[in-house]
């Protein structure tokens, strides 16, 4: 019986600090919207890989340029050739860290901040954004909004197209993170 | 001490935070590049100069274009250096896939219609299924409802048709290349010595000085024949303007007609000799109908 109870113990330490470990996913949601009177722009990105380690809080985002999708071709074309320059610079990252991360993660919707540096078109800024973390059904989910403003990244607007797109721009993540297996073969 | 303690701590944190960057980007190189990349903006227009690009509008985007052709630059201050003498081609290009577009134009040089079909065969992209070059195959024809007087020609005697492959590569993402080997058949033709079917191949350039701005050049060289003999090679060098949902391209050209029946068989002006046209093409894009 004591056997079994110990037994029993570990198999759950085990299983949590399972559920405690790194997750991550390819296949990500980033979406940014711009709105001015003019028009409004929006754009979708579904090949966003990210990873988070729950034992130590840490995040990482990386956003492929090219993956945004835009409703209109033109604009699709501007985004890459002209803002974003996605030949110079494919790809968008954020390294950060959850403040204050106390591990393990409890149960239920956790509001946080997250602290880390976002580069995008070759600029690292240090942002601090509000997210949520949520376990549930052995999957880790990931909803963060928050404003990005092209100036700080160099990103410059012509003054001919100024009145279509807005100052700051309002970024979305949703993800859904699947555990890592411990020991990943490398090939 | 405690200060030392901290800022090591910090370091040690951001260390961290890059580590599983690293670690998300080492993990996955095949997500990373995991679909082919289809090259875009190739050229900025639909149209280079006189040639048409590979590029095409796009599914569900109506571009509406106005081509302008003054008369040649040494005509004198009479004629106000060619501005007297405008022709004019309007036309409206329709995206019904990202491949496929349909455009109908009419032009003010022998009251010509004309209409084509352009499909994007190949697109160049890099990753998976890699393609070193573009190849957009474009059919045209034009009809010129200029009256003769009497007798009246027929319907099929005003009829050109045009075929041509496009070849294009973006090299950089400023310089890009095109090749056009073109086939023209003429129904009917001024002369007894004019062919019906003429031969010729064209080359095109565009080089990006700014993002906005573009140097841009295209030549047409009409294979040995009769038609050679007594018409010139199509020289054009313009510049590209963007602006928004606009492109607007200035250029200089020996040819005034805007449609391949047009510059690639008739044209007569010696650019060395002063023969050159100004003209413009101003495209306006708008989105009938959304991608996704």
């Amino acid at each position: 019986m004591n056997y079994l109870l110990t037994f029993a113990f570990s198999l759950a330490c085990l299983l949590s600090a399972q559920a405690q470990g790194k997750y991550s996913t390819r296949a990500g949601l980033v979406l940014f919207f711009s709105a001015t009177p003019i028009e409004d722009i929006d754009a979708r990105n579904s090949q966003v890989a990210a990873m988070v380690d729950l034992t130590t809080g840490q995040v990482a985002f990386t956003v492929p340029m090219k993956a945004f999708q835009f409703k209109r071709t033109l604009m699709q074309e501007h985004f890459n050739e002209n803002y974003v320059e996605s030949d110079k610079f494919p790809r968008a990252t954020f390294a950060g860290a959850v403040l204050n991360y106390q591990p393990p993660l409890p149960t239920g919707p956790q509001t946080v901040q997250v602290e880390g540096d976002l580069t995008i078109h070759g600029v690292k800024r240090r942002i601090k954004v509000p997210g949520t973390l949520e376990l549930r059904n052995g999957q880790l989910l990931v909803k963060a909004k928050f404003i990005v403003a092209p100036a700080d990244y160099n990103i410059e607007i012509p003054a001919i197209v100024r009145a279509n797109i807005a100052k700051t721009v309002e970024v979305t993540v949703a993800l859904t993170a699947d555990p890592v297996a411990p020991a990943q073969p490398t090939k | 001490m405690l200060l030392l303690a901290a800022v090591l701590g910090l370091s040690a944190r951001a260390q961290a935070q890059d580590d599983l960057l690293k670690e998300l980007e080492t993990q996955r190189p095949d997500s990373l590049a995991p679909t082919r990349d289809i090259t875009m903006a190739t050229f900025k227009g639909t149209h280079i100069i006189n040639s048409q690009s590979v590029e095409t509008p796009g599914k569900g985007t109506l571009l509406f274009l106005i081509q302008h052709r003054f008369g040649t630059l040494n005509s004198g201050a009479y004629n106000f250096f060619g501005l007297d003498q405008a022709v004019l081609r309007l036309s409206f290009e329709y995206g019904l896939t990202d491949r496929l577009t349909l455009g109908a134009g009419r032009g003010n040089q022998e009251k010509t219609f004309d209409g084509f079909v352009k499909y994007r065969a190949l697109r160049q992209s890099e990753g998976a299924r890699a393609m070193p070059v573009s190849v957009t195959l474009l059919a045209s024809s034009a009809l010129t409802t200029l009256k003769f007087g009497t007798p009246e020609r027929s319907m099929g005697s005003r009829l050109t048709y045009t075929y041509q492959a496009l070849i294009a590569r973006k090299i950089s993402s400023g310089l890009s290349v095109q090749l056009m080997p073109t086939f023209i058949h003429r129904n009917f033709v001024d002369s007894r010595q004019d062919q019906n079917d003429v031969y010729a191949i064209g080359g095109a350039f565009r080089q990006k000085l700014t993002k906005r701005l573009a140097l841009t050049g295209d030549y047409y060289y009409v294979l040995p024949g009769a038609t050679a003999d007594s018409f010139r090679n199509a020289l054009g060098v313009g510049v590209d303007i963007e602006t928004g949902g606009h492109v607007f391209q200035l250029h200089f050209t020996n040819a005034q007609g805007m449609i391949e029946k047009f510059f690639i068989p008739q044209t007569r002006g010696n650019f060395f000799d002063g023969d050159i046209y100004f003209g413009f093409n101003v495209s306006r894009a708008f989105t009938v109908k959304d991608r996704r």
